[in-house]
């Protein structure tokens, strides 16, 4: 049996040295065992470790380990078990065999090793919830206090949170391993610490309390899950913690007796304030706009079809009231549906583009859609465009006629089948009826052409070239008949 | 009204709010005070400080600036007929509250709220002051959750979100219909709107390459909701599809399910029971099947009797026990969209599981190492030494995985 002295519970380095020393010197793992004893230092731990051979390996001779296995060992290290030398011994030694060990989670070793690693991380991450600071004054002035009893040895490994979140406040944490100080500056550490060395009271620490009273709901007891979450370890320490048993106990008849109670008068001199708050009336039966602003306040009252359901709002047209030209396109996509506006994404940036080569000025179009909300399926994080069916078009074709006959527009021109049906009221083949003007009961003109997303989709340079083409051209015809 | 002392109001204000299920403070960036002339550090991951015996953590001081209000929502305690006590905080109250709580190490940071006094507008006015004074006059550098009331200009929200870390705007009543019943003056367009909105902005601030100046930050830690479950005859279905279309249309973080709870002095229009927390369970469960587990809506439909969620056992392995012919699952073969889909599999054993098996074939014993527990795993899958013959079919395998004790759950309608 080889035995290695180490300076402290937390001792690492002492540990590697010794670990590496044992492991060339061919210490199999039942041989090793680490102790820990401040006054077995010094000497003992040379006779101990080398026997002969000098306590520190030589340099040159090599002794591999992966970096996961020395993080997880500073880690391991702080558990409070005291076979965890041994444990990280063990594996080690294996490591020099066994190259890939370290990945696979599911040997028993290695998971072993990774629960108490896990283990201590839990114990680092209650530390930082479950400190409680008090307020005390020394010479220097301000400065807060706190007593605390971690699970696990992780002061040290947990004090840089304290330092980065009250980097302005001067601080001390105590624990029974031993005490961390913040000075605004700096760290530093100094030897374990009891109770009774932090202040014993803070004045806020009542309203600590009044507000974890409150923000108890004693119609939903569920002391179990609280226990998984806040060990009962912790309590003795947590100022709130004291009020549990009456809370609980309390809660059963607190929720009898809410339950129990009969509904009460409404108050009646806060109750006339509803009516002045009344929003105005939605959009009903018989309801039909005399002018566009009319038209948009209809639009999101609109129950005509299911679409407005799953749709943020209903996307009207926009432009000059008496344009001459109206633009009519399928639907709003994800863009417009959230702004409130037409055209605003891609296809509306390449309207913008075709239309200034063709001469024409899109502002002084009106430019709207066939259908008024956003017709799609949700999927994970976003949302894919679906295509209107007859029946929503059909319904919401009542929108657009009222739409045009407020414009009175000398031409409409319609992007893709959806937009044609919208104003025709019959499917189109596009590309047969494409550039033909088409006479409208009111005297006005439809003309046809694809909707600018089908450009945008063709995926061959000289096809998109070809139908980009042939889009200018059915707009020059449009300028032809303005 | 005689003033009421601090305590008084902190008891009136936080009892008011605990009826909102969020309190993470979690997603945003990573921050600390180093360099700084005040306090606060967000890590990402939220912590939480103390739990309560209700089992929820308490993680943000979460309190009303007032509970005065005046609308008229029948599910919620602070409705303009109802008779609790009224109170209101200062912003500067509400601004020490925060920084004292926080010195102590009691608190991530704040979630404000509050009920709608003289005008969404003043109110959200009054909010947006309270995240201003931290981060300017304070430096505070700790997480701030505001509340967004819907109706308020647009140029409120925009600047709530350079203060706050998250935002969020609660629907409460998953089905439209009941909405303007329980809830005459909340308008469910207006709510997707400020959504809409929201999501907007959160997309425009994000650092595009080409950009050689950050835009200003707008709310990191994105936003979010909650529904109240059991408050509508809504079934779980509908509830599901309605996160869903969340999810999609305004890329919420989360979506909170707050089971029904009877409240003091409750309105006529609700009968009072206890709260279906099973239920509220459940849906967290699918709502977590949505977002890491590739499951869509209509798929957890599936296994749903008259659109419920199975109170029995969670939704995964209802969904499986639905489509046993997709099992079982070699271990050692199978790519992680199916494993992700083996009841008893969760992400973390999946990606384990996927990791080991470069340099080990996985036998049962070492599949038991890696996820939670065995039991509810062994029929849907095959391992090295480990078939489950006719087990996957047996007729009384629900029976079988089915804990012992049936959850006893209260319905209100």
């Amino acid at each position: 049996m080889r035995v290695a002295v180490l300076a402290s519970e937390t001792d690492f380095d002492g540990w590697r040295l010794a670990a590496r020393a044992f492991r060339l010197a061919g210490v199999a793992p039942g041989e090793a065992r680490f102790v820990v004893g401040e006054d077995l230092q010094g000497g003992l731990f040379d006779a101990a470790a080398g026997e002969g051979e000098s306590a520190l390996p030589d340099k040159a001779r090599p002794l591999r380990v992966p970096q996961a296995f020395v993080d997880m060992a500073h880690d391991v290290v702080l558990h409070r078990t005291p076979d965890r030398f041994d444990l990280l011994y063990r594996i080690l030694w294996r490591l020099q065999a066994e190259r890939d060990l370290m990945r696979v989670r599911s040997d028993r070793d290695v998971s072993d090793a990774m629960d108490r690693q896990r283990n201590v991380s839990r114990a680092s991450h209650k530390m930082k919830a479950f400190v409680r600071f008090r307020q005390a004054f020394d010479e220097e002035g301000e400065c807060w206090v706190a007593w605390f009893e971690p699970a696990h040895r992780v002061l040290a490994r947990t004090a840089p949170f304290f330092a980065n979140r009250f980097t302005t406040m001067r601080w001390s944490i105590l624990t029974p391993d031993g005490s961390c100080f913040w000075d605004g500056k700096a760290m530093s550490f100094g030897p374990p610490a009891q109770a009774s060395d932090a202040p014993q009271e803070d004045e806020i620490e009542e309203f600590w309390k009044t507000y974890y009273a409150s923000t108890f709901n004693p119609a939903r007891l569920k002391t179990k899950t609280m226990q998984g979450e806040m060990p009962k370890r912790y309590w003795k320490n947590l100022p709130e913690a004291a009020l549990i048993p009456e809370l609980v106990a309390a809660s059963a008849v607190r929720t009898e007796t809410m339950v129990g109670t009969p509904h009460s008068e409404p108050n009646a001199r806060l109750a006339k304030a509803i009516f002045r708050h009344n929003r105005d009336g939605a959009f009903e039966e018989g309801f039909s706009p005399s002018n566009l602003d009319e038209l948009r306040h209809g639009v999101q009252a609109c129950r005509r079809c299911p679409l407005w359901r799953d749709a943020t709002q209903g996307v009207c047209g926009e432009g000059p009231p008496r344009a001459k030209l109206m633009i009519v396109g399928e639907q709003p996509g994800d863009h417009e549906d959230l702004a409130g506006r037409p055209f605003v994404g891609p296809a509306g940036q390449l309207l913008n583009d075709a239309f200034r080569e063709a001469g024409i000025d899109r502002d002084e179009a009106f430019v709207t859609n066939a259908v008024k909300h956003f017709k799609h399926e949700p999927r994970g994080k976003r949302r894919l465009h679906r295509t209107p069916t007859t029946s929503e078009v059909t319904a919401c074709r009542w929108w657009l006629d009222h739409e045009r006959a407020l414009v009175r527009p000398k031409v409409v021109l319609t992007l893709g089948s959806t937009a044609t049906l919208g104003v025709l009221g019959r499917k189109v083949t596009v590309t047969r009826e494409r550039g033909m003007p088409i006479p409208l009961t009111d005297g006005s003109h439809a003309l046809v052409t694809v909707h600018p997303a089908y450009l945008l989709r063709l995926p061959d340079e000289a096809a998109r070239r070809r139908e980009h083409a042939v889009f200018i051209q059915d707009l020059k015809r449009v300028r032809q008949l303005l | 009204m005689a003033q009421l002392d601090l305590r008084k109001k902190l008891s009136v204000l936080a009892d008011a709010a605990k009826y909102d299920a969020s309190c993470s403070s979690s997603g945003t960036g990573k921050r600390n005070s180093i360099g700084g002339k005040g306090i606060g550090s967000t890590e990402g991951m939220g912590i939480c400080h103390a739990y309560t015996p209700d089992g929820r953590c308490v993680s943000l001081l979460k309190i009303l600036l007032t509970n005065f209000c005046i609308y008229d929502c029948a599910y919620c305690i602070n409705r303009v007929s109802s008779n609790v006590q009224r109170a209101r905080f200062s912003v500067q109250e509400v601004v020490d509250l925060t920084l004292n709580f926080y010195r102590r190490n009691y608190i991530e940071g704040l979630f404000l709220s509050s009920g709608i006094i003289q005008s969404g507008d003043y109110t959200m006015e009054q909010l947006v002051l309270v995240a201003k004074s931290l981060r300017l006059d304070h430096d505070f550098r700790g997480y701030i959750h505001l509340k967004l009331i819907p109706e308020a200009d647009p140029r409120l929200v925009e600047e709530a979100g350079l203060y706050a870390d998250r935002l969020s705007a609660n629907i409460e009543v998953p089905r439209e219909e009941a909405l303007t019943r329980l809830a005459p003056q909340k308008d469910l367009a207006v709510i997707k709107k400020a959504m809409g909105q929201v999501r907007l902005k959160v997309e425009a601030a994000k650092p595009q390459k080409k950009d050689r100046i950050k835009p200003p930050k707008f709310a990191p830690g994105g936003q979010s909701t909650q529904l109240i479950v059991g408050a509508d005859g809504a079934p779980d279905t509908e509830i599901l599809d309605r996160s869903a279309s969340l999810y999609g249309g305004y890329g919420l973080r989360r979506v909170y399910y707050s089971a029904f709870s009877p409240i003091p002095d409750s309105s006529a229009a609700l009968p009072l029971s206890k709260p279906p927390l099973m239920r509220e369970h459940r849906l967290y469960q699918a709502d977590w099947l949505m977002r890491f587990y590739g499951f869509s809506a209509p798929e957890i439909g599936e296994a749903t009797t008259g659109g419920m969620l199975d109170l029995a056992v969670d939704p995964k392995l209802a969904w499986a026990l639905n489509r046993r012919e997709l099992f079982p699952v070699n271990v050692n073969t199978a790519d992680r969209e199916a494993l992700l889909r083996v009841p008893g599999l969760g992400v973390k054993s999946v990606d384990r599981m996927i990791s080991v098996r470069r340099y080990r074939t996985l036998r049962l014993e070492d599949v038991a190492r890696l996820c939670r527990g065995i039991d509810k795993v062994r029929p849907f899958i095959t391992a090295l030494d480990w078939t489950p013959g006719g087990l996957t079919d047996a007729v009384d395998l629900r029976a079988r995985l089915t804990p012992t004790v049936e959850p006893v759950q209260m319905s209100l309608f």
